[in-house]
């Protein structure tokens, strides 16, 4: 059985938090957004604090960095296409093209990375450092957030 | 992402998440998701494919017409991962004193290098840089060959951290080595634990750590879990 589909079985089996009511926001129209990107590959810039093990924090980073590393720590999955392309898992190039042509209204500022690999019960990204990174968005003007996984 | 999802959503955030696990946001049922069955690891598809990667986009982005959640549409393409190591040709042998898996990591270095500076950043470094790969290498090939591993210093005192800046340091070098197209999903870590010498040692120190009655943790993610 190929990696991906052992990995993709074991997460099928874990347990997951229970959200009783999905919330849901409409956005204004998409030419009007402003977009940003949270990546679960805890990306962090070069020189700066990586990501311990188990560790429930974000870091952010302007919209011009390219210097980012992967700081994840589980070995399951490909980082060659990272390592090739940035954007096939952080796709900020891709989000200031549609920004160019006016599809999107515009690229967030700063963009935001967690680690994908959390305690069970994600209290800390349900309870603390989800709410407070959410609200930096907010307030950076963000209507539309785009999360990508590894 | 999917708890983030959540928590995003309720204060005010209209959110998309790429989805890669399915039945993960079955359950979750987060606000959008559009599955895209595409190797661990890359998101968006495929590397170097912009085209590709609006595609993606644009679908993620369709998402935002729907009038109420959850909503969950599949990506109409499947993208498997490889089933073949990377074609990649290595260095001849150079100092047949030192282990295979140094000479070997000696040997990449300029190729190490061309690709640091290409990109102009690497992943290595999160307990040694690429100057000690050799040195932490001859390290796990002690433990291979029978040292008591918790009697050997371990650079960082992490084998998972220390596998990672080796691992990444082979496969960032390999991208300057490979022959022929850009490698799917997984090709590098195939030819890193199957074709290299460094990926040999890896495997036998971590089943020495295992047979030694190691913790759990500190020997199984010294290599993905299907291995």
């Amino acid at each position: 059985m190929s990696g991906d589909q052992v990995m993709r079985d074991y997460a099928a089996d874990l347990p997951v938090p229970e959200f009783e009511e999905t919330a849901f926001t409409t956005p204004p129209p998409l030419s009007e957004c402003r977009v940003a990107i949270v990546t679960s590959a805890a990306l962090h810039r070069a020189g700066e604090d990586g990501f311990t093990q188990g560790d429930t924090g974000y870091r952010s980073f302007p919209t011009d960095a390219r210097d980012l590393m992967m700081g994840h720590w589980s070995p399951n999955f490909d980082r060659s296409g990272f390592a090739m392309d940035l954007d096939v898992v952080y796709p900020i190039d891709r989000l200031l093209e549609l920004e160019e042509r006016g599809v999107i209204g515009s690229v967030a500022s700063r963009h935001l990375s967690f680690a994908g690999n959390q305690p069970d019960d994600v209290a800390t990204i349900r309870f603390d450092s989800g709410p407070a990174a959410a609200q930096e968005l907010k307030a950076d003007g963000v209507d539309v957030v785009l999360f990508t996984p590894v | 992402m999917s708890t983030l999802a959540h928590v995003f959503e309720v204060r005010g955030l209209a959110t998309i998440v790429l989805a890669s696990i399915r039945p993960v946001v079955e359950k979750m049922h987060p606000p959008r998701a559009l599955y895209c069955e595409f190797p661990l690891g890359r998101p968006l598809g495929r590397p170097g494919d912009a085209d590709f990667q609006h595609d993606v986009l644009s679908r993620a982005f369709t998402l935002l017409d729907a009038g109420s959640g959850p909503v969950l549409v599949d990506h109409p393409e499947v993208i498997e991962e490889a089933s073949e190591a990377l074609a990649c040709t290595m260095p001849a042998r150079f100092d047949p004193s030192l282990p295979a898996c140094v000479d070997e990591a000696n040997g990449i270095r300029r190729a190490y290098d061309r690709e640091v500076a290409a990109r102009g950043v690497t992943s290595v470094g999160r307990v040694v840089d690429a100057d000690d790969v050799p040195a932490a290498l001859a390290v796990l090939q002690r433990i291979a060959d029978g040292a008591d591993w918790k009697s050997v210093d371990i650079p960082g005192g992490n084998t998972i951290a220390l596998v990672h800046d080796i691992r990444t340091y082979y496969e960032e070098a390999a991208l300057q080595l490979a022959d022929g197209p850009a490698p799917g999903g997984r090709a590098a870590e195939i030819w890193f634990y199957e074709q290299t010498e460094a990926g040999r040692t890896v495997m036998a120190a971590r089943k020495a750590i295992q047979d030694a009655a190691g913790p759990f943790p500190v020997w199984f993610y010294m290599a993905p879990g299907h291995r």
